[in-house]
């Protein structure tokens, strides 16, 4: 059922709650089980918490056009009460959601009967004060803004400022800067677009706000660039504080070496010192500090390079992986093909391999490391290259914030593993 | 390798595609293996012509490539002489063994045709040639001959059915969100809008600071639209062959 293709995996900032949303516009969320001393096995296990229908179909008739459902992003706003909110976008429209709890309703109403029926005036005799009486609990999700019509092209991103109050977004050729309260205007920050569309030649693929300096904020490229963009320096950002490319290496050229080195995903790290990039076939970490070429570089599956060719006229090549990090920053993640995805620990420098199947791993017990064989003998448990399922690809990965414990979303199934305990 | 289910095609095809090869397992030549992906890269961009919303990086990567393609074989100099069976051939039938075209530059120049000095993508390209006979050998099957040309209409002429792709993408993603921040260069007329008397618009000049909505009036008609017919019959040939 291709309506529920996950297309974003989200924690919140306490990391209680799990948002995803997928192809058909929903967005179900799920909660993190208090410990319970009784049930040791459940403890931390994540259960739906609420569904709801984020974005519908629409259909553009001015351009005879469709307007998927798919949900591209969704981040979470900080909690500021017993409420949730959450920012929710498809191509076109972001919508701020809000999630409460109900588990109280208030029963003896003097115009009203239990069943709802007004009462008749002239048989009011005595007037009572209603009591709040438990309920079953009851998780409501309600669009508070809608923030639409500010983005001819598709949205790709969605973040929220450290201020809390405005957030960006993002489409393939301009970035807008929108405060939360307000939903019928938004500041157009970054602009690519050319004069004339034949002479584009590069398109936006991700953007972020740093967490913690609510100025600046980096958009990434089809080309591989990061620019690193400083709202005080100017309203509209088009000219760049800081450049991030790694010079190519010309020895490795190929026709195929603009395509991988798009950037797919951006995100920094949770101590705004370092940011993280994938593009085709490796992560990359980079500090800040430094635009000339990045700290770290990770292979995730370097072992494609030779079947590019093939890759790109599967379309696969085209693929946006995302990645993420740790909590702690001690290690990142990212999805590959085969439902495999990757872990790189950058103090011990060892990254391992893993699987999201339900075939080939019980429920609570420990993950197998997994091999891809690149040539020569393949050795037993290991997979050769031309086995690979690249229908079965992971896109969207998430890390707890606080806790050793992801989320991986493999199509339309949602695995969820933590470090185990004891 | 491929998505389950789908054969893959292999290079057994070989024999077929060029007088000159010898066996049937013949390792395809590097330029006949970048013309197959040249080949490959206009269907995609045609594919995502048709499709009704579409991606717009996937479309400016493809773009890229076919230009990259193209400035090579300009420099390169060669047009080989196709087989009409082969040129007739849908690209896709005749997948060859891509691997030369995953090797590395430094791999491939002891393979190339006319190989250049290094990594050799000037942007200068040799005036003359002409990077429009490859659509029409893939569409005209009777044409065994590629057209060398010395006019730099025709190679504009491809250029510019490019370019036609990308205002067309624009024009079908620019819409009531254009208008009402856009204004319009009236001096740009695509041949989309000529077709279906859809208004081009563009992007207006930048805001200095707020950039509230405001509205925008349609430009009618240029009156500078492009009047060589010539060069719009062949645009138009290339962008609904089917």
């Amino acid at each position: 059922m291709s309506a529920d293709i996950i297309s974003t995996v989200e924690f919140n900032y306490s990391g209680d709650l799990l948002a995803t949303g997928d192809k058909g516009g929903r967005v179900v969320i799920f909660q993190r089980e208090q410990e319970n001393k009784s049930r040791p096995h459940s403890r931390g296990e994540y259960n739906v918490y609420s569904t709801f229908q984020s974005h519908e179909p629409e259909f553009d008739y001015l351009k005879s056009l469709e307007i998927e459902e798919k949900i591209n992003k969704i981040r979470w706003l900080p909690q500021q009460n017993a409420a949730h909110f959450l920012l929710s976008t498809n191509d076109k429209t972001i919508k701020l959601w809000k999630i409460s709890e109900r588990d109280k309703r208030a029963e003896g109403y003097n115009l009203k009967d239990e069943d709802g029926r007004l009462r008749d005036p002239f048989r009011i005799t005595a007037l009572r004060v209603p009591k709040l009486k438990p309920m079953d609990l009851m998780v409501e999700a309600s669009p508070r803004r809608i923030f639409a019509n500010a983005h001819t092209y598709h949205i790709n991103s969605i973040s929220v400022n450290s201020d809390h109050e405005t957030y960006l977004s993002a489409d393939d050729l301009r970035i807008n800067l929108w405060h939360l309260e307000i939903t019928d205007r938004s500041f157009n920050i970054v602009d690519i677009k050319p004069v004339n569309m034949e002479e584009l030649t590069e398109v936006i693929t991700a953007a972020e706000f740093h967490p913690h300096q609510c100025n600046v904020f980096v958009y990434s490229s089809s080309k591989g660039t990061v620019r690193l963009c400083d709202m005080r320096s100017s309203a509209l950002c088009d000219r760049h504080s800081k450049f991030f490319e790694e010079p190519e290496d010309p020895s490795s050229r190929s026709f195929f070496s603009e395509i991988i080195s798009s950037i797919s995903d951006v995100k920094f790290s949770h101590s705004g010192r370092y940011m993280m990039t994938r593009d085709y076939l490796s992560v990359k970490v980079w500090d800040l500090n430094m635009e000339s070429r990045p700290v770290e570089t990770h292979q995730v599956h370097e072992y494609l390079r030779s079947k590019l060719c093939s890759l790109y006229e599967n379309d696969c090549i085209f693929d946006k992986f995302e990645c993420c990090w740790s909590g702690s920053d001690s290690a990142i993640m990212t999805g590959s093909y085969n439902n495999f995805f990757r872990m790189f620990d950058r103090n011990t420098r060892r990254d391992v391999t893993l699987e999201a199947s339900r075939e080939n791993s019980k429920p609570r017990a420990s993950l197998k490391p997994r091999k891809v064989c690149t040539g020569g003998k393949r050795k037993k448990d290991e997979i050769s290259v031309d086995s690979l399922d690249f229908n079965k690809k992971i896109l969207h990965t998430a890390w707890h914030p606080a806790e050793n414990i992801i989320a991986v979303a493999a199509t339309n199934n949602l695995y969820i593993f933590q470090d185990k305990v004891n | 390798m491929f998505a389950r289910g789908l054969k893959r095609k292999s290079a057994e095809d070989g024999e077929d595609v060029e007088g000159g090869l010898a066996g049937a397992q013949a390792m395809p030549s590097y330029s006949l293996q970048r013309q197959s992906l040249l080949d490959m890269s206009l269907v995609k961009l045609q594919l995502c012509h048709m499709l009704v919303e579409p991606n717009l990086c996937r479309s400016v990567l493809i773009a890229n490539t076919v230009r990259q393609i193209q400035e090579e074989m300009a420099q390169d100099g060669t047009w080989r002489v196709v087989a009409p069976q082969a040129a007739g051939r849908a690209p896709l039938d005749r997948l060859v063994s891509t691997d030369i075209l995953c090797r590395s530059v430094r791999e491939q120049e002891g393979e190339r045709p006319a190989p250049d000095a290094g990594d050799g993508h000037t942007p200068d390209l040799v005036p003359g040639l002409a990077t429009v006979p490859s659509a029409q050998a893939l569409r005209n099957p009777q044409s065994s001959l590629w057209e060398v040309d010395s006019s730099r209409e025709n190679r504009g002429g491809f250029q510019k059915s490019l370019d036609q792709i990308f205002e067309t993408l624009e024009n079908k993603t620019s819409g009531s969100v254009e208008e009402l921040f856009a204004d319009v260069d009236s001096s740009y007329y695509d041949l989309d809008a000529v077709l279906t008397g859809m208004v081009g618009s563009t992007q207006s000049g930048h805001g200095s600071g707020l950039q509230a909505f405001s509205p925008a009036t349609a430009a009618p008609p240029s009156s500078s639209c492009r009047s060589d017919l010539g060069e719009l019959d062949h645009a138009v040939e290339i962008l609904v062959e089917t």
